[in-house]
């Protein structure tokens, strides 16, 4: 090997170099435009129900009745710190700091606490399970308890659950809580014996305005498909690729 | 020839023999039955979570004894509202029809949940009004008819 033999080998390494670092690059750029197809996701068998959810912000009031909707049908634990679906309300003031409030979940509903003069925008983020299809939570349940079903709802095995809370360091949205008197881990499993009858899930059933919208993804001339293709629609982190299927219409970037 | 194999190292690979059948015989005690069939979850479970009966009946079932009031409620602003927003869950009502059963919502602050003045409410969706000046000292059903707001009481 002569000195040009070398040259020749750190050539090759600058150009691979290059060309991953580009195709890195480019990756990387394209993954925002890419987030919202990779998280629509799709089951094996487009015949079944894929459900997932819509979520509406500019048409939320904050009456945080699905909140308590939610609490009755489900018997989660009247205090607050323990919720499937909760509300929070979002104030940009007009020095820019956001105030992030929501008062027992929002089951008792919303009052303002900044004067509306100092107010720039104000608006309710109802939050619950994402319904991920790649859910972190379901990852790293070390004895399978937590699980996608068919219908594309994350479950819990409540009979098999150890109660490890290591779902509950995984969920990036915050969406897990132990069971004070089960000692299980619990969570939204999107009504699934409300699903299962063909009932609508609580929380959608009493939103008044119809903010929330529950429906099948593999149904493409459905409400929720039909929803998610005429408003902007976002998820929320799509950046950890959870394969979220909670799609919000008017999210600000203030919402995390 | 013979291999000559130290006795520790026999000693250790019992051991370690030991420890996977140990191993093998609690994992099996310990992994329900038919564990793995659709995914890595216990099949029965999907039945387990299906099982629980719901709380919330669906206006369909409020209808079958309240047709008036469903009716009266459609030709206002609350007719796209579900029952069960202000009443809360009634399966268990509609099973005893027993008026105690069901939630009555009254006073102020209740109407107050979707109706009083926030910035982060669209009016294009819900009408405001300001509890601290409208009719003070009034409950809200002393004039409004709550299945329709807008047919005042005289």
């Amino acid at each position: 090997m002569g000195p040009k033999g070398i040259d020749n080998s750190r050539r090759k390494f600058i150009r691979n170099t290059a060309l991953a670092a580009g195709g890195a690059l480019t990756a990387f750029l394209t993954q925002p435009a890419k987030a919202l197809v990779i998280a629509a996701g799709k089951p094996a068998d487009p015949g079944t129900p894929w459900y997932g959810i819509g979520i509406d912000i500019d048409k939320c009031i904050g009456c945080g009745r699905c909140a308590r909707a939610c609490k009755i049908e489900n018997d989660v634990p009247d205090e607050p710190f323990y919720f499937r679906s909760w509300v929070e309300q979002y104030t940009i003031k007009n020095d820019g700091e956001v105030v992030i409030e929501a008062p027992n979940g929002g089951v008792g509903g919303f009052t303002q606490s900044v004067p509306d003069e100092e107010i720039f925008k104000s608006f309710f983020v109802p939050k619950m399970c994402n319904q991920c299809y790649k859910s972190p939570c379901e990852q790293v349940c070390p004895v399978g308890a937590t699980y996608l079903s068919p219908e594309g709802a994350v479950l819990v095995d409540k009979d098999h659950c150890i109660g490890c809370r290591y779902c509950i360091q995984a969920c990036p949205y915050g969406c897990r809580y132990i069971h004070p008197e089960k000692k299980v881990v619990d969570k939204c499993n999107l009504c699934y014996h409300r699903i299962t009858k063909g009932m609508q899930p609580a929380c959608f059933e009493v939103c008044p305005t119809g903010a929330r919208i529950f429906g099948d993804l593999n149904d493409r001339e459905g409400e929720l498909v039909a929803f998610i293709r005429e408003h902007n629609c976002q998820v929320l982190k799509p950046h950890l690729n959870t394969g979220s299927k909670l799609f919000y219409n008017s999210l600000s970037s203030e919402v995390k | 020839m013979k291999i000559y194999i130290p006795p520790q190292v026999t000693r250790l690979l019992l051991f370690l023999v030991l420890f996977i059948a140990i191993f093998t015989v609690i994992k099996r005690l310990l992994t329900p039955e038919n564990f793995g069939e659709l995914g890595h979850y216990r099949p029965g479970s999907l039945a387990d979570n299906a099982a629980y009966e719901p709380n919330y009946a669906g206006d369909e079932t409020c209808i079958m004894c309240h047709p008036d009031v469903f009716e009266s409620k459609g030709m206002d602003l609350h007719g796209d509202i579900s029952c069960e927003t202000c009443h809360d869950a009634g399966f268990r009502h509609s099973e005893s029809m027993d008026a105690t059963d069901i939630h009555i919502p009254a006073g102020r602050e209740f109407c107050g949940i979707c109706h009083s003045q926030n910035a982060g409410r669209s009016a294009n969706y819900v009408f405001q009004v300001d509890l601290k000046g409208h009719n003070t000292g009034k409950n809200c059903t002393d004039c409004h008819n709550p299945h329709q707001p807008w047919d005042l009481k005289e």
